[in-house]
């Protein structure tokens, strides 16, 4: 029997679909390999590399073996707590304007200044933290490296609160208007809480995003092979120090390299592990 | 029609013709509106009320009474403004981007619209229940019902639990949830969730409560329990209900209001009297036909 018109329009749609499929499956496979390989790699590199001493001892001067990174994970974590602390006010107030007041010129301006700033090369931000702290403080400090950091999360937590903040149903709003709640009320108690889970999720990604960052601490915080003393000297951080091991000439400190690596993925597969679990215990029904 | 300007007597020959806020087309459209006297508390005066989204006119000017302490079903077809006009009488239409209204709505004799009235105070007289349930999610079953007066702030002379249990009883809810007043509101289901919101809507103790279609996300066991709740409620709350469902309309509600399109697609009031007499002896044919299910 001869195939009908529907009958071979039917296998033509079947044949793309099975094509599509191939070729999304082929994508996906690839982008996982990838993924599995720069992991892989950091993981044995540094696997190997990694000992306790890493993480409790200083720098050795030059030439000597051993030693290890622990000022600069501190380091990365009290610049990162600044960062935490000026970006994340002020990234979510833009995203609540962002969100709740999107109709003014005024929200429209912010829109603007926020995806410029998300926009900036790191390392412009880097400089321009230099030439706005550095330079009148007369010195590299970790205030700096925060404010450089806050620079690079502020545009991308204000975004994606602004983005949490939109999943709130209207009808929830309108049921706090409906029982005579003032506006500015509705939001911080209506609409943050419900939209809490994102807005954590957020802050946390926007943290890992700048913890990794490179560029704007070379200028900032520059580096230390010390503790820090206090907020306004020079500070090691992760991402600098690997680099700079990373760029020397020495095998020992390419372990080192390696090492730091290591716990800098692991510090962000950490942080999107949580948010994950975060999110999966949020799942309210919508109305 | 070529005509720019119909003369009076052109505009009084069509009926319903809503060509606008004239005193003519107003006193015509009277004629099948009963005339209320209310003098009980929650009595709402409607006093050609019209709304607008932008430079449309959804509503065309209404004028009736709507009686203090009864039950008071608005029906009509699809997109005729219902939801629009009630929505007028709490202040929430304004909240919709390029709305507005005109017209006077009065609460016991007070204009809502008044230039030195707050519409945030009004919508704590004037409580609303919507078609879909909106629990808070964020909230305990307590908390959503406690959420009007603590999210305003109001200190009532009572204690908190005795407003919650006294709503929630109201609601017919309290045995259904009184063990279980910490869970999330949003884990009840659907019919259980409308009669929370109309709990919440009830702890803050507004004189009216505006209903639109609040049975619409519901089962038909769910639905008789909310009307029951109605009919219950009725002598301490003006309720205004918005409903589909004419068998509804009839077992609920004292009053009628029968709205529909105009050629403008203005919503108007065709008739409104007692809700036996729509149902059974209307004065408009138009009702006839809509509440026989002629057309809708
Ligand atoms: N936000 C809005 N912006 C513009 N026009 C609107 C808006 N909401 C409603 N309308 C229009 O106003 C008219 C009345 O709408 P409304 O929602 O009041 O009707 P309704 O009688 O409640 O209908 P339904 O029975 O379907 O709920 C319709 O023509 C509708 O298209
Ligand atoms: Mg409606």
């Amino acid at each position: 029997m001869a195939l009908s018109a529907a009958d071979f329009n039917y296998r033509r749609r079947k044949l793309i679909s099975a094509v599509m499929l191939g070729a999304a499956a082929t994508s996906a496979i690839g982008m996982i390999a990838v993924l599995f390989l720069i992991l892989g790699y950091v993981f044995i590199q540094g696997g190997q590399a990694i000992d306790f001493a890493f993480f409790t001892e200083l720098p050795r001067p030059v030439g000597q073996e051993g030693g290890g990174m622990a000022n600069a994970i501190v380091g990365s974590l009290i610049v990162l707590a600044i960062a935490g602390v000026l970006a994340i006010p002020v990234g979510f107030f833009a995203g609540i304007y962002l969100s709740e007041y999107a109709s003014t010129t005024f929200a429209g301006a912010v829109r603007f200044v926020i995806e410029t700033m998300a926009g900036v090369p790191s390392i412009v931000i880097g400089i321009f933290a230099f030439v706005l702290i550095v330079r009148p403080m007369g010195t590299y400090s970790a205030i700096a490296g925060g404010f450089a950091l806050a620079m690079i999360m502020i545009p991308i937590f204000a975004r994606a609160a602004e983005e949490a903040l939109k999943t709130v149903p209207f009808s929830l709003r309108e049921a706090a208007m409906a029982l005579g709640v003032p506006s500015w009320r509705i939001v911080l108690r209506v609409v943050v809480p419900t939209a809490g889970p994102g807005i954590i999720t957020a802050a946390m990604l926007a943290l890992a995003r700048a913890g990794g960052e490179t560029a704007p601490l070379i200028f900032t915080a520059l580096g230390n092979r010390f503790w820090q003393e206090g907020l306004t000297s020079p500070i090691a951080t992760l991402p600098v120090q690997i680099w700079e091991y990373a760029s020397g000439p020495y095998a020992d400190l390419h372990r080192q390299a390696w090492a730091g690596s290591l716990v800098l993925v692991a510090m962000t597969v950490g942080i999107i592990g949580l948010v994950r679990l975060l999110y999966r215990g949020t799942s309210f029904r919508q109305f | 029609m070529t005509q720019q300007a119909p003369t009076q007597t052109q505009r009084d020959s069509r009926d319903h013709s809503g060509a606008g806020p004239s005193l003519q087309a107003t006193q015509e459209q009277r004629s099948h509106i009963a005339k209320v006297e209310s003098t009980d508390p929650g009595t709402i005066t409607i006093e050609n009320l019209e709304a607008y989204y932008g430079n449309f006119r959804a509503v065309a000017p209404v004028t009736f009474t709507i009686p203090g302490r009864k039950v008071t079903a608005v029906i009509g077809p699809s997109g005729c403004g219902k939801s629009t006009f009630i929505r007028c009488l709490n202040r929430m239409h304004e909240t919709v981007r390029g709305a507005s209204s005109r017209g006077h709505v009065l609460l016991d004799g007070e204009d809502i619209n008044g230039p030195k009235v707050d519409p945030v105070l009004i919508r704590r007289k004037i409580g609303m229940v919507f078609q879909k349930p909106n629990p808070f999610p964020t909230m305990s079953i307590y908390d959503n019902v406690a959420s009007g007066l603590k999210l305003n702030g109001i200190k009532s002379g009572r204690p908190m639990n005795e407003i919650v249990e006294q709503a929630l009883r109201q609601a017919a809810l309290w045995d259904e949830v009184k063990d279980k007043l910490k869970q999330a509101g949003t884990a009840l289901s659907g019919g259980q969730q409308q009669r929370l919101c109309i709990a919440r809507a009830l702890a803050v103790e507004p004189e009216v409560l505006l209903m639109d279609e609040p049975c619409s996300a519901l089962d038909p066991i769910a639905t008789l329990a909310i009307e029951d709740l109605i009919r219950q409620l009725a002598p301490d709350v003006t309720i205004v209900i918005v409903t589909h469902n004419m068998q509804q309309a009839s077992r609920v509600s004292d009053m009628t209001a029968f709205f529909m399109m105009n050629e403008q697609r203005s919503g108007e009031l065709v008739e409104y009297a007692t809700t036996e007499t729509i149902f059974t002896n209307p004065a408009d044919k138009r009702t006839e036909d809509y509440v026989t299910g002629r057309f809708g």
